[in-house]
This record gives C-alpha cells, sequence and structure tokens, in this order.
C-alpha cells in the first residue's frame, strides 16, 4: 500500500513542510510530493470545505504570465490558439478556457486572467495543470508570435480557499477579497504581503485562490489555519468536491482527443469565437457544433452503493457498450457513489439507465444533470 | 481462541477449523474512509491468495485476498449498510468472513500479532 517509490526525486511545494507538520500523508502527484489527506480523512476534509472553508496548496500548478505590446495583441495571440474570447475578457476578469491541438483536442485546461491595472494591458496572467506544464509551455512558445513573451513563475505558491466561509475568512486578512466577483481577479495585500486574489475555484463553492510569493505562503497558510472556520484539505478531497462539482480533471474527463463539444464544456466558447473560428480545428470544433459530437460526457448517478471508477465500461440496457467512464467514486455530499464518462449522444439524455460493469457485474445508474451538488458560486448584486 | 496476522494485512481469528478474517487497524487507515464492502456468498470455496473480498474507499479499490484455503460459511451483511464499521471497529464488529478451513497447517505461515507488530514497522 507504500506509494512511496522514488519520493526523493519528487519536487516540493514551499508549503511541503506544513503538510509534514499538519500530518499530512503525501503521494506522489504531478512530480511532486503533495498531500492526499490529512489525519482527519477525505470524507471530514470534503465535507468541512462544503460547511466551512478548506485550505488547499495548488502550488504545483503552473502560473505564468504572457506579456505583449497591449491587450489587444496578446489576447489575438492567444485566441489562435484557445477557442475563447480573450479579447473581449474585461479588466480584472478570469476566463477559463482550453488550449487546443490541430485536430481539436485538448492538450490543457486552464485559468486567464486579465489584470485589472490599466499600465499593464498587454499582459495575461495563466494559471495550468501540474501534469501539463512540460506541454504547455512548449506550445505555447511555438505557437505564440516574437512579439508575446512568455515568464514561467518559478516563485509563485498558489493557494486555495474554498467553501461558503472562504472568502470571510479570507477577507479578514485581506478585506478586498470580500468585494471580488465570481471569475474577477486583483493585487491586493494579505496582512501587508503582496499576493493576486481571484474569486474562483474548483469545489463548486464560493472561494479564492491566491497566487502568493513562495517565501510568504507558509505564513499565509498559518495565518488562515489559526481560523477555527479554516482546515487544511488534501488532493483526495478536491477530487471528490471537484467530481461533485461536475468539473473535469485533465488526463481523466479530458485528453488529447476530446473536444470541448465532447467535454460538454463549450461554455468556455463565445459567442465570436464559434462563428469565426480561427482556432486550432475550428473545422471538427465547428462541425460538432452544429451537428453533434460522436460522444458527450455526462453525469451519472449510481443506484446502489458500490462504486464505479474509471476505466468502467458503459452499456445500455440491451448489454451493448455506449461508452466509458472517465471518473468516478462515491461522493460524501451526495451520500452514493456518482461518475462522469463518455457515451453515444443518443444515450445521453437525462433520465437514460445504463450499466456500468465493474469486476464484471452490471451496476445500474441513471444519466443525471450536473453539478451533482448545485454550485454556489458567489454572484456579486447587480448595483 | 487463538488470532494470526497475513502480510496482506487481514487478522484471521481462529476457533476449532473456524476462521473469522478481518482487515487489520494498519490496513483500513491505509485505505482511509470505506465507502462499500463486497463480500463472497456462503458457499463458495476459496484458496489461500485467491480475490475474497473488495473494500472500496473514497479513492480507490483494493482486492482482500483469502489468507487460507477453505469454504466461506458466513459474509458479514451488515458492512453493506455500515461500510464505515471498517474504519471504526476493523478488529471487531468489521469481520469480513468466516471460513471453514480445509488445511489449518496453513496457519504455520501466518504471524502471530508481535510479529505482525514488527512487520509493520518495517513498512
Amino acid at each position: 500500500m507504500g506509494n512511496t517509490d522514488a519520493i526523493s526525486d519528487l519536487k516540493k511545494t514551499p508549503l511541503h513542510d506544513l503538510h509534514v507538520e499538519l500530518g499530512a500523508r503525501l503521494v506522489p502527484f504531478a512530480g511532486y510530493e503533495m498531500p492526499v489527506q490529512y489525519p482527519t480523512g477525505i470524507m471530514v476534509e470534503h465535507q468541512f470545505t462544503r460547511e466551512s472553508a478548506g485550505l488547499f496548496d495548488v502550488s504545483h500548478m503552473g502560473q505564468a504570465i504572457l506579456h505583449g505590446p497591449d491587450h489587444e495583441t496578446t489576447a489575438r495571440a492567444l485566441e489562435a490558439l484557445v477557442p475563447s474570447n480573450m479579447v473581449e475578457l474585461g479588466r480584472g476578469k478570469q476566463r477559463y478556457t482550453v488550449l487546443l491541438n490541430d485536430e481539436g483536442g485538448i492538450v490543457d485546461d486552464l485559468m486567464v486572467t486579465r489584470p485589472l491595472d490599466e499600465a499593464l494591458d498587454g499582459k495575461l496572467f495563466l494559471v495550468v495543470n501540474a501534469a501539463r506544464k512540460d506541454v504547455d509551455y512548449p506550445l505555447l512558445e511555438k505557437g505564440l508570435p516574437d512579439t508575446i513573451r512568455l515568464e514561467i513563475l518559478e516563485d509563485r505558491a498558489l493557494i486555495a480557499v474554498q467553501g461558503p466561509k472562504a472568502v470571510e475568512a479570507v477577507a479578514a486578512h485581506a478585506p478586498a477579497a470580500a468585494n471580488l466577483g465570481f471569475m474577477s481577479g486583483e493585487p491586493m495585500e494579505f496582512d501587508g504581503i503582496e499576493c493576486h486574489i481571484s474569486r474562483a475555484g474548483y469545489t463548486g463553492e464560493d472561494g479564492v485562490e491566491m497566487s502568493v510569493p513562495a517565501g510568504a505562503a507558509e505564513a499565509i497558510c498559518r495565518a488562515l489555519l489559526a481560523d477555527e472556520r479554516v482546515k487544511p484539505i488534501g488532493l483526495g478531497a478536491r477530487d471528490s468536491l471537484r467530481l461533485e462539482a461536475g468539473l473535469c480533471l485533465y488526463g481523466h474527463d479530458l485528453d488529447e482527443t476530446t473536444s470541448p463539444v465532447e467535454g460538454a464544456i463549450t461554455f468556455c466558447m463565445q459567442k465570436r469565437r464559434r462563428e469565426e473560428g480561427g482556432f486550432p480545428g475550428a473545422e471538427r470544433i465547428q462541425s460538432e457544433l452544429a451537428n453533434g459530437a460522436a460522444r458527450v460526457r455526462v453525469g451519472l448517478k449510481l443506484d446502489g452503493r458500490a462504486p464505479a471508477r474509471e476505466g468502467a465500461e458503459i452499456h445500455s440496457e440491451d448489454g451493448s457498450t455506449i461508452g466509458v467512464l472517465t471518473s468516478g467514486g462515491f461522493a460524501p455530499t451526495v451520500g452514493a457513489p456518482i461518475a462522469m464518462g463518455y457515451v453515444d449522444p443518443q444515450h445521453a439524455a437525462v433520465g437514460t439507465t445504463v450499466n456500468l460493469i465493474v469486476r464484471n457485474k452490471a451496476l445500474k445508474a441513471e444519466v443525471v444533470e450536473m453539478p451533482f451538488v448545485p454550485n454556489r458560486y458567489y454572484r456579486k448584486p447587480k448595483a | 481462541m487463538t488470532v494470526y496476522y497475513s502480510k496482506d494485512h487481514e487478522w484471521i481469528s481462529v476457533e476449532g477449523d473456524v476462521a473469522t478474517v478481518g482487515i487489520t487497524s494498519y490496513a483500513q487507515e491505509q485505505l482511509g474512509d470505506v465507502v462499500y464492502v463486497e463480500l463472497p456468498d456462503a458457499g463458495k470455496t476459496v484458496a489461500q491468495g485467491d480475490e475474497a473480498a473488495v473494500v472500496e474507499s473514497v479513492k480507490a479499490a483494493s482486492e482482500v485476498y483469502a489468507p487460507l484455503d477453505g469454504e466461506i460459511v458466513e459474509a458479514n451483511e451488515a458492512l453493506a449498510d455500515a461500510p464505515a464499521q471498517v474504519n471504526e471497529d476493523p478488529e471487531g464488529a468489521a469481520w469480513f468472513v468466516k471460513i471453514k478451513l480445509s488445511n489449518t497447517d496453513q496457519l504455520s505461515e501466518l504471524m502471530d500479532e508481535a510479529a505482525y507488530k514488527a512487520f509493520v514497522e518495517t513498512l
């Protein structure tokens, strides 16, 4: 059961010592030694995040800045690689998007933020998946014109604080955080430390992600953990939380063969981009938008208690194979096993009954709406 | 009654020729929160090393192997509705199966409590 192979070759985040002190079980993940859980365990951590606030070390993720002469130039250059509207992204606004290959497959999913400060126009802040840094950065270097420079930030940590009490806990140290709208970010001080805080996350809850100087990460976490509303949460609960929120995990629910239409993430494609194209694989993606895709991602809720996991075949009621699971497990908040997978579109309607094949047994499941747990993102009241 | 332990982190409590089998406290701690246990039907014949049950935690599925040859005479049906018992009382109420042993000589391959404790410390 040990998972300590070559653990000494693994990279450590600036919060490593704190994880050890907090009693984390550390596992290899995307080349880093990361906490999968703390002593209370995944179930308690999951519920605590939904009820109060969880603190996650996501410093393994890649942080980078695109530098260009002006916003339009940088945004247009990035638009050549992603299907989202970057040109009209407002100052201080954040957007979820995907890097595409020439076949319209997803190379990675990422967050892009345009700086709030007008003087920083021409820069875009990117956060990419840890396991995809080695693919994304060369792709960006190659795909962007010479006028745009990619700066990889190696001296920053990334901390997520998620849950209904997350923002009030963070605002006790960084008051400006309370005024952020969902998918907005800006620079602000946290107890006098310069940070970039955005109101977003990966749990379906309200919360923030904080890009902080590596050297200050531990002090910031200690300040937050001194608040009884906040507890440290490992990657195990991060996975069960995002699954309940219906969010994709790259390398599992999305890969280089999946298109945004198949992945049911076309919300990342704004109207102008859908119509104009001009991104890698546009021909395929626009055709899928018009005519449907060969497969589509759906949410599944199982009837019994036995979970079904990634790789399990999805069968129709008449026994034919119609797809495969890409994520699955027990959902603590739902109180039942749930899963996501890709099926033939004719079996994708909500309410369709299917069988998931686990250890040669058929487990009954139903196609359901996602998210599995209603999201509670903060919506700023209109002035 | 004598209690033995396997290298697969099972405890085996033997009375006469019937062994009650469960997973150790160390094993449940490694697994984390148990959400489902799949048990064999009574009457099934198992050989040492066969997959006898599956424990699903939030994270993953793990097989439990039969520590000895024999016939399953009873499975702990209570675990179906209360899988968390495996975390709460692994070496008591959360036993998995009772096996009627066909070869009690195999018991000599197992560890006693002191040897198991020493084994766990090497991990």
